[in-house]
């Protein structure tokens, strides 16, 4: 979606602010909301890209006015809502509905040190053929999907270079609407500044962006 | 640019953090109360983030890149084996790929769309990579971002930012400073700053005599 979190080449965002000593949380609930996306996520109800563009879909005067975990917050809860796991009703009023059947937690301790430690992949071992080798001249799809997608409006329609293949990959724009998988090959594709940008770039200036092979067509 | 808590805090935080907190409490006890989640799991989520996993860990990949140069081919050309043999990995580093800094090459690494970030090598981003100042200049003005985190590139150094776009995470592999030979890796990855792996600092020595 061409939404506000499609950042890339925007104006009149302010200064860069770096904080000195800055720590990991600044407030307790911020780590709190954090691990409880990962808690939730574990029931599988949802998944990377479905809890990424739960944010998206933040309206746009909130999602600049919220601080990040805010977001966080706000995603989670349409997510949870929508896949049945709480209701609206027991979010505000913070207890149980009577009829709410009590579970046991999937995320358990260990299983939460396991996730740490090795992740969660959205590689897939499945032969897919590459449209695309590196080397090759191809160009970014000028398209504007009102879901989610990976693809930054600053780089469609523009030309760039196949840098490197990193292998087959589940695809953002099906998978967070719960409308398959679709693997399919992902490439570093170099852009020059100055066809992203015009004459105000470096020369030899550029930008990667790494592109699944249903953003890019042959030129 | 910086600035001291308080200030920064304003900035970036401008809801009533009571209410937040009231509300993250609210929903903590509910999903445990329905038996969704459980709080020790939270608490050691918590802790491997705010105690165990940070840019101390993506130091140490670089000390050892600049002292052996054969880890460094091994970190180039297939960086989730080498970093794994350092002993780290896992959430948001599934995929990695390190970048090096040469004299005519500078990488910057950015997430326009969202905060992706090397959290196995570097932690949880700071507030600034995740704000919409950074995210939107990073791609379209990299020279004029880098000026404001005090670093002026020459003309002649071609600079390379890298969008995160899906989910390969990269980490900056910064220029060795002269005047290190013979170093023990303890103390080169001392002098490896969190901002040089992101690509918005170089790495210099301490001046003799300062109080660093």
């Amino acid at each position: 979606m061409n939404g506000v979190h499609d950042m890339g080449g925007m104006h009149g965002m302010g200064p860069i602010v770096e904080e000195k000593s800055e720590p990991v949380f600044h407030y307790e609930w911020e780590g709190r909301i954090f691990a409880m996306n990962r808690a939730m996520g574990a029931w599988r109800k949802w998944n990377l890209d479905a809890s990424r563009h739960s944010r998206e879909l933040i309206p746009p005067a909130e999602y600049l006015r919220m601080s990040y975990y805010e977001r966080w917050l706000a995603g989670l809860i349409e997510l949870m809502v929508q896949s049945g796991l709480t209701t609206r009703a027991e979010i505000a009023s913070g207890a149980p509905v009577p009829e709410s059947i009590k579970t046991v937690p999937i995320l358990t301790p260990e299983k939460a040190a396991f996730l740490v430690a090795k992740g969660i992949s959205t590689s897939r071992n499945v032969k897919v053929t590459a449209r695309f080798q590196v080397g090759q001249q191809v160009r970014a799809r000028n398209m504007h999907p009102v879901g989610h997608t990976r693809l930054p409006r600053y780089a469609r329609g523009k030309f760039g270079t196949i840098h490197r293949d990193h292998g087959v990959f589940v695809f953002p724009d099906t998978n967070a609407h719960f409308l398959g998988e679709k693997p399919q090959h992902v490439y570093s594709v170099r852009f020059e500044a100055r066809e992203l940008w015009g004459a105000q770039s470096g020369e030899k200036d550029s930008v990667y962006l790494d592109m699944w092979d249903d953003y890019l067509e042959s030129t | 640019m910086t600035q001291d808590l308080s200030q920064a805090h304003q900035h970036e935080h401008q809801a009533v953090p009571s209410d937040l907190a009231l509300r993250v409490k609210a929903l903590e006890s509910l999903l445990v109360e329905k038996g969704l989640v459980d709080r020790a799991a939270l608490d050691a989520l918590v802790d491997a983030y705010e105690h165990k996993i940070g840019p101390r860990n993506g130091a140490r990949v670089v000390a050892r890149a600049w002292s052996d140069p054969a880890y460094l081919r091994r970190l180039l050309n297939d960086a989730d084996a080498a970093i794994s043999e350092m002993g780290f990995g896992g959430m948001q580093g599934e995929h990695m790929v390190v970048v090096e800094n040469t004299a005519g090459v500078h990488n910057l690494v950015v997430c326009t769309l969202c905060s992706c970030y090397p959290w196995p090598v570097l932690g949880l981003p700071p507030v600034w990579y995740k704000s919409a100042p950074y995210r939107s200049r990073a791609v379209i003005d990299p020279r004029g971002v880098l000026r404001e985190f005090g670093l002026q590139l020459s003309e002649e150094v071609e600079v390379r930012v890298w969008d995160s776009t899906a989910e390969v995470r990269y980490l900056v592999l910064p220029e060795r400073p002269s005047g290190t030979e013979g170093w023990s890796d303890e103390a080169l990855s001392a002098l490896v700053t969190r901002d040089a792996m992101i690509g918005v600092a170089k790495i210099s020595l301490p001046r003799v005599g300062s109080a660093a």
